[in-house]
């Protein structure tokens, strides 16, 4: 409906509701004042993943059972980060394959002889024979560990 | 030009790389329900246990020879595909991944490249990330090569896992190789008719006229002896939702109750539904089928399979599996041994714009609901939410019996280090 009010003709019309028009919602409520000034920094979290796994396709996991890493902070229990694609370069704590089961040791390459050393003193550094099975699967990057 | 990278063996791959006592031993991965083998190591292959081959007829086989057995590991073998498939992504920005182990790779604006330097570099990078090891063929087309990675997987030695097809002369040399149900998309439909004919090599293939493929086989094959002589027919396609999902599988044993059967079919609806929720489709049509073991021919034998037209689309647990069990009461025939079903929905449309009909429609409370089932599922552990007439774990159960850990996803299943 429509009708005039006096002759310089202030239409006043009912609102129609035949159509939607949305407004956009602003979340952070309207107030008169200064926009917060951290609306434009609301991503920077830190994302773990980001920082620890550079590699996420190359990057496994892996559990901890043993002692013989005590010295280097790994312990029983714990959870391995393990990238593949890391080159394994002197020294490095290496996962690998030996006698049928995975282990983790620093890898320490002397003379042409490669050797697997704890950070235990109970526990024997370990030669690799020539002829032994034996892989070097990844690179343990970090270790997990709760407290 | 175009790379076909290929994953050798690709689930009995997988389960080496967790497993690297397997390594030089033979392997064999089997279907769902440890129904046949879909995954051979080259040791496997070598003692004549072929693809396909129904895994209760080679239980002697298995142990005499001591090959190791695997359940299929699907998280894990998915899991490892991504990985892969991230890694060759690196490579090319055109890419179609065209199956779980097999991708497409195009290289335009590569002139300068040493192609097949590029593709062992290729290789070393997936090998050394991911344990897998794969084969490379290069060509001017998708066909060819897909027949040069055929080449590189036959002879690993000489090729090192990589040929390169780069000029006439190799490309006859292939084709003159390749045997014609080897060739990609003739397959074994047309082997037969085709060595009935005489031919037997994909070159003798190329040498029919237009005419006679186009009648005695299709336009397509007619497409492909253009790209398989060298000219580019075959396109990158672009990544698509698929055109219709299915979900089949053999039980564990025999059944002959309808209800038994009918709970599998919800289950399998079930499933289907869930998929098409993933890529937002609806289905506007279903198919059901039953079958008897075809492979015990002392038993009487019954297949059954009927298409239905639903009356909306829909993508609801609920109504899919409604309409499926209405459709498996039309097959349903007393007095056989099942031993296979399977629901596969069709004729997609976008979940977002479905069409309303006049009489009757998908239930819309039903969106919510399954945003819902679809919610809790995904966050406390597949299957929580059910309807009644699917597997309340009384009636079945997926024969799985030397499933592998599912050692990158889930944190319990990772590998044990001993330090």
């Amino acid at each position: 409906m429509d009708f005039n009010v006096n002759e310089n003709s202030i239409k006043i019309y009912t609102a129609s509701d035949a159509t939607d028009y949305e407004l956009p919602y602003i979340d952070e409520g309207i107030s008169a004042g200064f926009p917060s000034p951290a609306l434009d920094f609301d991503d920077i979290a830190i994302d773990l993943n980001k920082h620890l796994i550079k590699h996420p396709s190359a990057t496994f996991y892996g559990r901890v059972s043993g002692h013989s890493l005590e010295g280097a902070g790994i312990s029983d229990g714990d959870i391995l980060i393990i990238d593949r694609s890391l080159e394994p370069t002197n020294d490095k704590i290496a996962v690998c394959y030996i006698d049928g089961e995975f282990t983790a040791k620093r890898i320490h390459k002397h003379n042409n002889e490669l050797w697997l050393l704890p950070e235990n003193s109970e526990y024997q550094p370990i030669k690799v024979e020539a002829n032994s099975n034996f892989i070097i699967w990844g690179i343990v990057t970090y270790v997990i560990k709760s407290v | 030009m175009f790379a076909l990278v290929d994953c050798n063996n690709f689930y009995a791959s997988c389960e080496r790389v967790f497993n690297p006592a397997l390594n030089e031993k033979p392997v064999v991965v089997l279907s769902n329900n440890d129904g046949c083998v879909i995954s051979r190591s080259n040791e496997a292959k070598a003692l004549g246990i072929p693809m396909g081959a129904p895994a209760f007829k080679y239980e002697d086989v298995f142990k005499r020879e001591d090959v190791k057995v695997f359940s299929a590991n699907f998280p894990l073998y998915g899991d490892m595909s991504r990985r892969v498939m991230d890694i060759l992504s690196d490579f090319t920005p055109e890419m179609e991944i065209y199956s779980i182990d097999e991708s497409f790779l195009k290289f335009d604006g590569f002139e300068n490249y040493d192609l097949r330097e590029y593709a062992i570099k290729i290789r070393q990078k997936v090998l050394k990330w991911t344990g897998i090891p794969v084969s490379i063929g290069v060509a001017k087309t998708k066909s060819l090569s897909k027949a040069a990675a055929h080449i590189a997987k036959k002879f690993p030695d000489k090729t090192e896992g990589v040929y390169v097809i780069d000029t006439d002369e190799k490309i006859i040399k292939a084709l003159k190789w390749l045997k014609v149900g080897d060739v990609w998309g003739i397959g074994r439909r047309y082997e037969k008719k085709l060595n009935e004919k005489g031919v037997r090599t994909a070159f003798e293939f190329t040498q029919l006229s237009d005419q006679y493929i186009k009648q005695q086989m299709s336009v397509v094959s007619l497409y492909l002896k253009r790209d398989l002589l060298g000219e580019p027919i075959l396109r990158l396609e672009e990544a698509q939702s698929k055109k219709n999902i299915a979900t089949t599988r053999s039980f564990d044993k025999n059944y002959t109750k309808f209800e038994d059967i009918s709970e599998r079919i919800s289950t399998f609806a079930v499933m289907c539904a869930e998929k098409l929720r993933k890529q937002n489709s609806c289905c506007n049509s279903l198919v059901v089928f039953i079958r008897t073991n075809k492979h015990k021919n002392s038993l009487k034998q019954y297949s059954g399979s009927i298409k239905v037209k639903l009356p909306f689309a829909t993508n609801s647990n609920i109504e899919i599996a409604k309409f499926a069990n209405s459709a498996l009461k039309q097959i349903f025939k007393e007095g056989f041994e099942y031993k296979k079903a399977g629901v596969i929905v069709q004729d997609f449309s976008d979940a977002g714009v479905v069409q309303q009909n006049l009489f009757e429609n998908s239930d819309q409370r039903h969106v919510a609901l399954m945003n819902s089932i679809d919610y809790i599922n995904r966050n406390f552990g597949q299957q929580k939410v059910r309807l009644a007439t699917q597997d309340q774990g009384k009636v079945w159960k997926m024969k799985q019996e030397n499933l592998s850990p599912k050692y990158t996803t889930n944190l319990d299943d990772i590998i044990t280090i001993k330090v």
